[in-house]
Formats: structure tokens, sequence, C-alpha cells
């Protein structure tokens, strides 16, 4: 055990938990921010995807030693309101079914807009196709980035 | 209807009570983020609460794994009942008799069960607001009109809201045969509302099962055999307890459980917990040999599940014949949501918190496992991360009461997706040999098919419903058909997988079909649209189909279309998939799909549905397969078993017949045709045919 001081959705965090225990678990079983998602634990569907630093990293294999001093963003974090013009496009088309995954797919977008304004289709395609969502909602989630983008232009980011 | 007795005013202050320490101990079970005012009693029937603060809050009496349930049965009671639609909050009730005697979602019944019930279960709600209305102003009920959440007063133009009418409703009879809307005027039904679980989906808030905390919880896991049946015939937990977090490890009748005050303690517990297994005779499965043991069987009669007409005689006759092998593998279902349960077990009562789609067979197993009487059972239903039929079995909730009844503590019991993968109910592995022949024309004038899988569900004079199921009730006119089967028990659990026995059979039926077309050098749709001539609804999709997908029209070199039918859970599906293969590589570019599902209620909901179900059945055709050796699943995660992602998804168009039918269902309608769509456009766009799933690059090259 050794504390890890952090800071997670703009307020500093401190942790006293095994160096090597994965922010995932630490986010949804020590923090209780649930809205994390645990898929696979080997980083191959992206359901626990944060932003580290703003880099899109997968918190089921990000020791929790590795963010001390770092900034975390988990999709809690991402706007008090819903109101990021990625969760605002979602709502829009609609795009959840069991919603799952959704946490994941979001967080992986927002970092998409943030280095790559107006994505084309292969940019969503090279960004998002680690996300995995079994009911298949594809169509809405790639009409749903297009639809982000548009709104950050127009100034809808906070 | 009994869902219509009016509940006592104690059962639902129980009913409250519950939903409050929901509240105190950190989640909710609303879909709005909001747990509605249940304080005051004015529940007007098992599925429609009223608050005095105008928000009608409606109980979802199924589950919701994505399939848009909450937001369909919401329309359904909303409808008649004259709500205000933005004023409508949601609830899981628990399991009771009021809700019918099997609470779950599975064979895409929902909607189709539930759409003259709930709408009654609203209007008697409507009805009792009304009378209450009527009372106050000393009119007759005749003079009043329910309108926006509220009792209008005709000749006054006076206004009661719901909210101040609830306490005096809620003490009237309920009325038994309330009067329903003219479908003319409906308002909800039939339009493309967005869903009311969104906004909790794109914030983190909304609460699957794997996300329930309670004071005091422990987690756990359970190391289970590798191989199917097998026990434990030793442990030794030294390791394991020495691991930071451990609390305890405990024996269940499934294996052995690490009990941790994090679920990362508990996995590293189970790495190092030191087992010896019985394995039992599955140690000796493998796929190779379930293969041959299908071949052989092919030798000889099955037990006989349709029958037009004399094949046998017509088939020795015949001057062209064709014949041909299909097999699929094992299939998982992988859900997104890991399976996992949460259950509190004291010497009295049992709670369980769970992502089910069987919430009734959830109470049993707990009932079953603690010995409680069932009054002392509460099943709380949480959003399911998908289900696709692997949540209709209870043994992870079995599982997690166990856990919790050795450990003495509330469990969070979870699966690591390893565990999800080797330790499923699978959609069974299955071989069917065709041989059929056609008439002097060119025409399908006989259909034999000889299917071997795995049986579940129960086998009846040698029967197994849901593995002939596709191929039993073809629709095409064929003159002589016969479909036997052989039951050939592997002792690899299996189950139901989205649409069951057509996810293979539909598979096999409409690739053999095109195979008997390009035989007779007929058209893919003539053929079809001959043979069904006497079932219009299955002749309206593949109408409808035929001319949205621009069948017939040229193509590319290297491009081509493939055309598939099913009519499964009450629902009629056409799909046309057009694909081309460049250099060995395939790629699905567009699937147009035609639906006749009745009644809609939901038509955005239905396109969801739709594409989902075509998704999860391109994953199964281009990637799925579980194997199994030495009784083992081979597959371990999603490197081994992989799905669909994003660049692979094709441009899915859905149209719908209009349609005054009794609803069908949807969640599961096209599943089945998409592979049988993909293979037989790969036959068009190459001259390659598919006959064995997952599609292999060496089938294409």
């Amino acid at each position: 055990m050794a504390a890890v001081r952090f800071t997670l959705n703009g307020k500093p965090q401190t942790v006293d938990v095994a160096p090597a225990m994965p922010l995932l678990w630490v986010l949804r079983d020590t923090l209780g921010l649930t809205g994390t998602k645990f898929g696979c634990g080997m980083s191959l569907c992206g359901a626990c995807t944060v932003h580290l630093n703003g880099q899109p990293v997968r918190a089921c294999v990000t020791p929790i030693s590795s963010v001390a001093a770092k900034t975390v963003t988990t999709i809690e974090g991402l706007s008090p309101d819903r109101g990021n013009p990625v969760q605002m496009a979602w709502i829009q088309e609609d795009v959840p079914q069991c919603g799952y995954c959704q946490s994941g797919q979001i967080m992986t977008a927002a970092a998409l807009l943030a280095k790559t304004a107006n994505p084309t289709d292969a940019d969503i395609d090279e960004a998002m196709r680690n996300n995995i969502c079994r009911c298949g909602a594809y169509q809405s989630i790639r009409r749903a980035v297009h639809l982000a983008a548009e709104l950050r232009g127009k100034g809808g980011a906070k | 209807m009994s869902a219509l007795q009016n509940v006592s005013r104690r059962g639902f202050l129980r009913a409250g009570a519950a939903a409050a320490s929901g509240l105190m101990i950190g989640f909710n079970l609303g879909t709005s983020g909001a747990i509605a005012a249940t304080a005051s009693p004015s529940k007007l029937n098992a599925f429609v609460h009223v608050g005095t603060d105008d928000l009608v809050t409606l109980f979802i009496h199924k589950a919701e794994m994505g399939q848009g349930t909450v937001t369909s049965l919401s329309m359904l009671l909303a409808e008649d009942l004259e709500c205000d639609w933005k004023n409508v909050r949601t609830e899981f009730p628990g399991v009771s008799r009021e809700y019918g005697g099997m609470q779950g979602v599975f064979g895409s019944a929902s909607v189709r069960t539930s759409f003259d019930s709930l709408r009654k279960a609203g209007a008697a709600a409507r009805e009792m607001l009304v009378q209450a209305a009527a009372q106050q102003w000393g009119v007759d009920p005749a003079k009043c009109r329910a309108q926006n959440n509220a009792v209008v007063n005709t000749a006054t133009n006076a206004r009661l809201s719901y909210g101040s009418l609830a306490d005096a409703a809620s003490k009237l009879a309920p009325p038994a045969n309330p009067a329903l809307k003219d479908p003319a005027q409906f308002r909800l039904i039939g339009k493309p509302l967005k869903r009311l679980d969104t906004p909790p989906k794109v914030d983190g808030s909304a609460q699957f099962g794997i996300d329930v905390r309670l004071p005091g919880m422990l987690y756990a896991v359970v190391a289970r055999c590798p191989v199917f049946g097998g026990k434990v015939k030793s442990f030794n937990a030294a390791k394991a307890k020495a691991v930071a977090g451990v609390k305890q490890v405990v024996q269940i009748s499934n294996g052995v459980a690490v009990v941790a005050d994090n679920t990362w303690s508990a996995m590293q517990g189970r790495r190092v917990l030191e087992i010896q297994w019985d394995e039992g005779p599955v140690a000796a499965m493998s796929t190779p040999l379930l293969t041959r043991t299908f071949i052989e069987k092919m030798a000889q009669p099955g037990a006989v599940a349709r029958k037009e007409g004399d094949a046998e005689t017509a088939l020795a006759g015949a001057s062209k014949k064709i014949e041909a092998s299909y097999q699929v593998p094992f299939l998982a279902h992988a859900p997104m949501e890991p399976l996992n349960c949460t259950a509190d077990v004291t010497p009295d009562r049992c709670t369980v918190w769970a992502s089910t789609q069987g919430q009734s067979a959830a109470k049993d197993i707990a009932v079953r496992v603690t010995g409680l009487k069932p009054e002392a059972v509460e099943v709380h239903t949480l959003y399911m991360g998908g289900g696709f039929g692997r949540r209709a079995a209870a043994d992870y909730i079995g599982e997690a009461v166990e856990v919790s009844k050795a450990a003495g503590a509330p469990v969070k019991l979870t699966w690591s997706r390893e565990d999800d993968l080797q330790q499923d109910f699978y959609r069974p592995a299955s071989y069917t040999r065709f041989a059929g022949a056609l008439d002097a024309e060119g025409w399908p004038a006989v259909l034999t098919g000889r299917v071997a899988c795995p049986p579940f569900g129960g086998v009846r004079n040698g029967l197994s419903r849901v593995s002939v199921e596709g191929l039993a009730d073809l629709q095409y006119a064929i003159p002589h058909m016969l479909v036997d089967y052989h039951a050939v028990e592997a002792g690899i659990p299996v189950s139901y997988w989205r649409s069951v026995g057509y996810s293979q059979n539909t598979f096999f039926a409409e690739s053999f079909l095109d195979e008997m077309a390009a035989a007779g050098k007929k058209d893919p749709v003539e053929v079809r649209r001959r043979l069904l001539a006497k079932s219009p609804r299955l002749l309206g999709v593949l109408e409808l189909v035929a001319a949205k997908s621009d069948w017939g029209k040229p193509l590319p070199s290297g491009r081509g279309r493939g055309v598939s039918l099913v009519n499964n859970i009450g629902s009629f599906t056409a799909q046309v998939a057009e694909v081309s293969v460049t250099g060995g590589k395939l790629r699905v570019h567009r699937v147009v799909c035609a639906v006749d599902c009745g009644r809609v209620v939901n038509p955005a909901v239905l396109e969801q549905q739709i594409q989902s179900g075509i998704a999860f059945g391109l994953a199964a055709a281009l990637k799925g397969g579980i194997t199994i050796d030495h009784g083992r699943v081979q597959q371990s995660n999603f490197h081994q078993y992989d799905v669909l992602r994003i660049d692979e998804m094709p441009v899915v168009e859905v149209h719908i017949v209009p349609s005054q039918n009794a609803s069908g269902g949807i969640g599961e309608a096209s599943t089945p045709g998409i592979a049988p769509a993909v293979c037989n456009a790969i036959f068009a766009a190459t001259g390659k045919r598919i006959r064995q799933l997952p599609i292999r690059p060496e089938d294409l090259a």
C-alpha cells in the first residue's frame, strides 16, 4: 500500500491501495465511480476508457501507481450536465441501446474530437474500432460523432 | 386481468420503503435519474403511480437489456392514461404475482404479450382519475375528459390535475373493462419517440447490475472447473488468503469463491488458489469428436420433424439432385456487461440485485439456495449491459446467493470475461445434410434436411423444437419435404442465443435454397416468390426488399447481392446483403431489411433492433466460434472471440410494412437472416458457396 495522489475530475484525490491495482477498480470499487465499466480486463474492448492527461487510456490495464500526479477524467467528469457536445450528440441521435459500452465510446469520441475537430469516416474507424458495442449501435455512433463535431464547431463545447 | 387489482396501502408502502432504502444506499431504480415521489399512497394499479407532484411513475415489470422495453412499455401505458409524456418516470418493481406468473425478457415477447394488458392498465387508471374528478365536481363522468395529465370538465372547462386527484382516485375500485382509445387517436404508439433510458446512459449514472454498492459489501469471484460438469476434489486456500484484500475463501456448489474487499484483489486471490478438480466424463469431448459424431449420424434416419408428400421416393426418382452439408460452431453470448449479481443473505431474508432476463427465475433460485420462504426473498432488477439469452439463466444469481450466505455479508459476485466465454450456455454447434431435387422446369420439388446437434429445452419423441426451428417450419411450398433430427448429447451447456434455432437453421435453409435456385438456373428472388404464393406476409417483405435493394440491377465485378427470408417470433423479415470480395477480402457494404412485425409501437426502437440483430448475426458469421478441446473452451477473451467493430458495420436500411396485425417480436427478427444473405451474396459475387461458419479466408480464395 502506498498513497497515490492525482487529480480526478478536476479535484485532488488520494487513494491508499496496492500500487499495481488498476485504475478501473480504484474508480469503481474504492471510489464508487461506477460510470467507467469493466468489460474484458485486457484492454480489448474499450468499455473502461478514461482520459489520462487528456489522452484516452484503458483503465483496466493502467496501474494506479502510473497515475500519480496526473489528471484523470471519467465519464462523470466530462460535463456537469450532459452538456459536452459528444453527450449532446449521443442524446440527439439516441445512440445507446443497452448502454454499457457507451461511457467508453463517449470518452474515446471526445478524445478524438479534441485532436481532430472534423473527423472523416476513416478517422472515426481508426479511433473507435477498438471500442466494442455488442448491440451494434455503430451506425448511430458514427452519426453522433459527426454531429458532435458540428456542435463543437458551433461553440457547443463547454 | 389480475393486474388491475387495487394494491393495498400497506403493500404499496412496503414497496415504497424498499425504494427508499435503495435511495439510502445510493442507487435508484428509476431510469430518469431520480426516485419518483413514492411517499404518497397514490398507486392506481400495479403499473401506475401518480404523485401529488403530478409526476407519473410507470412500473416496468419487464427488464431492459437494450431492446427498448422501458420506452415501448411506457408508451403502451401512457397512451391510454393520457398522461404527459414529459412527466413520466419509470421504475422496475420487484417480482410479484401482479405481473403474471413468469417475469422475464426472452423470446422477443415483451410488447407482444403486453400490448393489450398495459393499455388496459393505463386506461383503468385514467378512468379512476376521471371518476375522482367527476365526484369532486358532482357531475357525470361522461362530462369529463382526460387530457395531458389532467381531467377537464367539458361543460365548464374546469381542470383538475392528475396530482390533485391521485389520492382520491387510489381509493376507488378499478374498472373491470376500461374503454380503450381508438388507434386513430394514438399520440404515442407508432411514433419514433426518444428512448427514456438515453440520458442516464450518456453520463455514467445508469445503474447496471455491476454498479450496485451496499454498505459493508464484499467482492467475489468464483473459480469453476474448466471442464464442464467437473467438481472440486480438494483445494488449498493459503496462497489466496495471503493476497492483500482477500477476506475469505469459501467452497460453493459450483466451485471455490474468493471474497475480498475489492474485485481486483478477489481476482488476484483466484489466480493463486490451488484446486484439484475431478474433471468428469466431459474431459474427453472435443470439437473434432463432436463433428465426427454429427457426420456418423447422417447415415441414419432421425426423429421426423416435418413431412410433406413423399420426399424419399421423389428423391430416388429425381433426375436433378443437389446435395450439400452445412455446419456451425458453438457460440458464446458475450454481453458487454460481464455476468454479476449482488446478494445480501441474512438468516431470515435474502435480497438480490441483478441485471437479469429472468426475474422470476432469479427469485426461484434464491429461494432454493437459501431455503427461505418466497416472501422473504426480494429481487431488484437493474439495467442489463446486454443479455442475448445468456441472462435468462440464473446460474450466476445462485452463485452470488451461495457466496453471500457462506460469507455472512453482502457480496457482489463478478464474472471475468474469461469466465463469461468459458462458462456459458452456448448456442449449440449444429450440422445439417441436405438433399434436394428439381422438377422438369428446374423449380425446387424435393427438400430433405437431416439435423444433428445438442438439444435443450426438453426432448420429446426424439425431437427438440429449438434444434429444428427454421427448418421444420419453413413456409416454402415445396411438394416433398422431410426434416429429421438426431439429438447428440455433448456435455457442453447449451441454451438460448439471440434467435435460438433460427440462428443456424435459417443459414442452412436459405443457403441451400439458393443452391437449388442456382442448380435450376433461377433467380433467387424469383424462386422464393414462386414458393411463397400462399404466404402473403413473407411474400410482402420479399417484394419490398427486392424493390428497395435494387435487386436485379447490375453491379460491378466482384460485387454481389444475396437474399434471405425468415419468419420467427411472430414477425416476417427479408434481407438483401450487398458484398464485395476483393483479393480474398470480404466486405459487407449494405444490408436492406424489410420487416412486417404487425403493429409497431416505436419505429425508432424497431430500427435500432434490426441494426443490432444484424450486427450480432454478422459478428457470428464473420468471426464467431467457440471450440472445445479436452472438455474445455479454447477461447478466453475478445482477442480469441472477436466481435463486429465499427469499421465492419454495413449500412443498414430498414423498411417497415405498415400493418394492423398483432405485434410480433423484433429483438431477434434480423439475426437469423444476415448470415445467409451475406453468403448468398458471396456466391453471387464469386461463385463460391459458403457451407460453414464462421466464413474462413480459404473459403473466399
